[in-house]
């Protein structure tokens, strides 16, 4: 647990960065400091490892005062990522990922097991490892960053906008990677950026800071959208929140209808007769998983992957309320597609069947 | 040619002479100027001081500051020892400057990221700052390394052996033969040590040869 007790940092031009910031970081969950640029997001991570020294107030660590510890004794004890990674050029991504466990005397060869370890770990091919950081992309730049500030096993990781970096589609990946190995590593996480999409997608809790670094809200990412604290809270959520909110309500049993399916390669004929008279029908491989849906009435031949419509969005059975409702509103023939766990289709449900179920929902704003 | 040919023993001993009088004062100036550029960059106040003052050295004729050095060091005027003072001066002059640039470069990420895995600030001007740093040092070195194979035949002047003894030696017969050996032997020399500064900075930056991806 991290605990903040009514921090202030004043730099000496006068600015106040960060005033009288008081919040606790709760062992094993990501807290996620967001806000505008100059809300002291970044300050306030970095007085955690005391690379800026708070003017006044104390940070903990599992009830030890930071301002007690050894600076470098305490940051390798914290594992750090940064925009970009942060890599060393000058060394090979194995050796970049040893750099804490070889600053604990651990011994060269299981510095260098555990790097390889890791290294498959966040997802990157072995050979890699003796490549230089310059020889990959963004995206694997920034896995190696995070592989590196996990090498020693630190129970605390600070994270600096880490994501930010590269393009949206690996940055979403990135985040599901990430979100996928905190379930496995249960780290005490701080995590610091301005994007409150991100925000409300990876934190257990999201701290909202306002210009001057003072903790405008402090709550959970449902509570935050459905709940904000004022207008300054609720215009940095921005839009759309009703609607974002629904990511966190998990949908309840939906009535989910049978869809007919014909397989990818099927004539035309085949899957206008299926469709029955409807004007799209669904395609499926031989495991039942959804490819997308084709329209019979303007095709000919055989049905394939360049046939299909693909803007309809996918959802799991018991995942969010919002992926049901986008799958159905997304869906071209206004049916939204439910699978299982194994991408296998289960069923289709209607937006109106979906908003019965938010209907029914007590009032109020979750806790 | 024939000329040469006849006194390939005494051109070599020359060389030989004008390289240990160029080179010393490159690696005792370069030692020197890594402290010096860490300052300049490391305390902000320190830096135009430190760049002005050092270029300025540059700016001394070199027979003045031959002239000065048994002046300043109670050496005899033949010791070789001035002429490797003299041209450390003129190293650091050049390579203070270079030393504070290299580090400028390195990414302030790459340091900020050093710091926070808990790599204390000695530690870390060896192991990430001075090697990132190589290539723009190698590159003042470079400048210093030619600049200092130049300076040193001014040295014949005051009459110690070196290739510029060649010089003085052509010019005093009236006699044209060694004047351009000399200076066939000074380009070659500059080139050598040119050569070798690429080549140890190559092998010391592996990873500036990696291939980058599209």
């Amino acid at each position: 647990m991290i605990r903040f007790t009514d921090v202030t940092k004043v730099y000496p031009g006068g600015t106040t960065a960060v005033g009288g910031l008081s919040l606790t970081a709760p062992t094993g969950q990501i807290t996620v400091l967001v806000g505008p640029s100059g809300c002291g997001k970044t300050t306030s991570l970095r007085m955690i490892n005391r690379m800026i020294e708070p003017t006044s107030g104390t940070i903990e660590i599992d009830g030890r005062d930071t301002g007690t510890l050894d600076p470098n004794e305490l940051r390798r004890g914290i594992g750090y990522v940064i925009q970009s990674g942060g890599l060393f050029p000058h060394r090979t991504i194995l050796d970049n990922i040893a750099t804490v466990p070889l600053l604990l005397g651990w011994d060269r060869a299981r510095a260098r097991a555990r790097a390889q370890d890791l290294l498959e770990r966040v997802g990157l091919d072995p050979v890699l490892g003796k490549r230089y950081p310059n020889q990959l992309s963004g995206g694997q730049q920034q896995r190696v960053g995070v592989a590196r500030a996990l090498a020693a096993d630190p129970p605390v990781m600070l994270m600096d906008e880490p994501f930010s970096a590269v393009d949206p589609v690996v940055r979403e990946q990135l985040q599901d990677e990430f979100l996928r190995l905190q379930s496995e590593l249960g780290k005490t996480i701080v995590f610091v950026t301005h994007d409150i999409d991100e925000a409300v997608k990876l934190g257990d809790q999201v701290a909202v800071l306002r210009v001057g670094g003072r903790l405008a809200q402090l709550a959970s990412p449902a509570k935050l959208l459905s709940d904000p604290h004022d207008d300054f809270v609720a215009d940095f959520l921005g839009r759309d929140r009703g609607y974002r909110g629904l990511a966190f309500a998990e949908a309840p049993e939906l009535p989910l209808r049978d869809e007919p399916v014909v397989l990818l390669g099927s004539s035309v004929e085949q899957a206008a007769a299926i469709a029955a008279g409807d004007r799209w029908v669904l395609v499926v491989d031989e495991a039942r998983a959804p490819l997308g849906w084709a329209e019979p009435g303007v095709l000919t031949g055989v049905i394939d992957r360049d046939h299909l419509h693909r803007g309809g969005t996918v959802a799991r059975v018991g995942g969010s309320l919002r992926a049901a409702l986008d799958a159905a509103l997304s869906s071209p023939s206004r049916r939204g597609v439910l699978v299982d766990d194994a991408d296998s289709l289960v069923g289709t449900v209607r937006a109106p069947d979906v908003l019965a179920a938010i209907e029914r929902r007590p009032d109020g704003v979750p806790a | 040619m024939k000329w040469f040919l006849g006194h390939l023993g005494q051109v070599g001993s020359l060389m030989v002479n004008h390289a240990v009088l160029a080179v010393a004062p490159l690696v005792i100036g370069l030692l020197l100027a890594v402290p010096l550029g860490w300052l300049a960059q490391r305390y902000r106040w320190l830096r135009t001081p430190l760049i002005a003052g050092t270029g300025l050295l540059y700016t001394i004729p070199s027979l003045a500051l031959f002239i000065l050095m048994p002046l300043v060091l109670g050496t005899g005027i033949l010791d070789p020892v001035n002429v490797v003072v003299a041209l450390t001066v003129y190293t650091v002059a050049l390579l203070v400057r270079t030393v504070a640039d290299g580090l400028a470069s390195v990414p302030q990420e790459v340091l900020q990221a050093a710091t926070a895995m808990g790599i204390g600030n000695v530690r870390r001007f060896w192991s990430v700052e001075l090697p990132l740093a190589v290539p723009v040092i190698a590159a003042g070195l470079r400048v210093a390394a030619v600049s200092n194979v130049s300076i040193v035949s001014v040295a014949a002047l005051l009459g110690i052996p070196q290739l510029g003894s060649l010089f003085t030696d052509g010019f005093a017969r009236a006699f044209l033969d060694p004047i351009v050996v000399g200076i066939i032997a000074c380009i070659v020399l500059a080139l050598v040590l040119d050569l070798a500064i690429i080549a140890i900075s190559r092998a010391v930056t592996p990873w500036r040869r990696t291939q980058v991806p599209a």
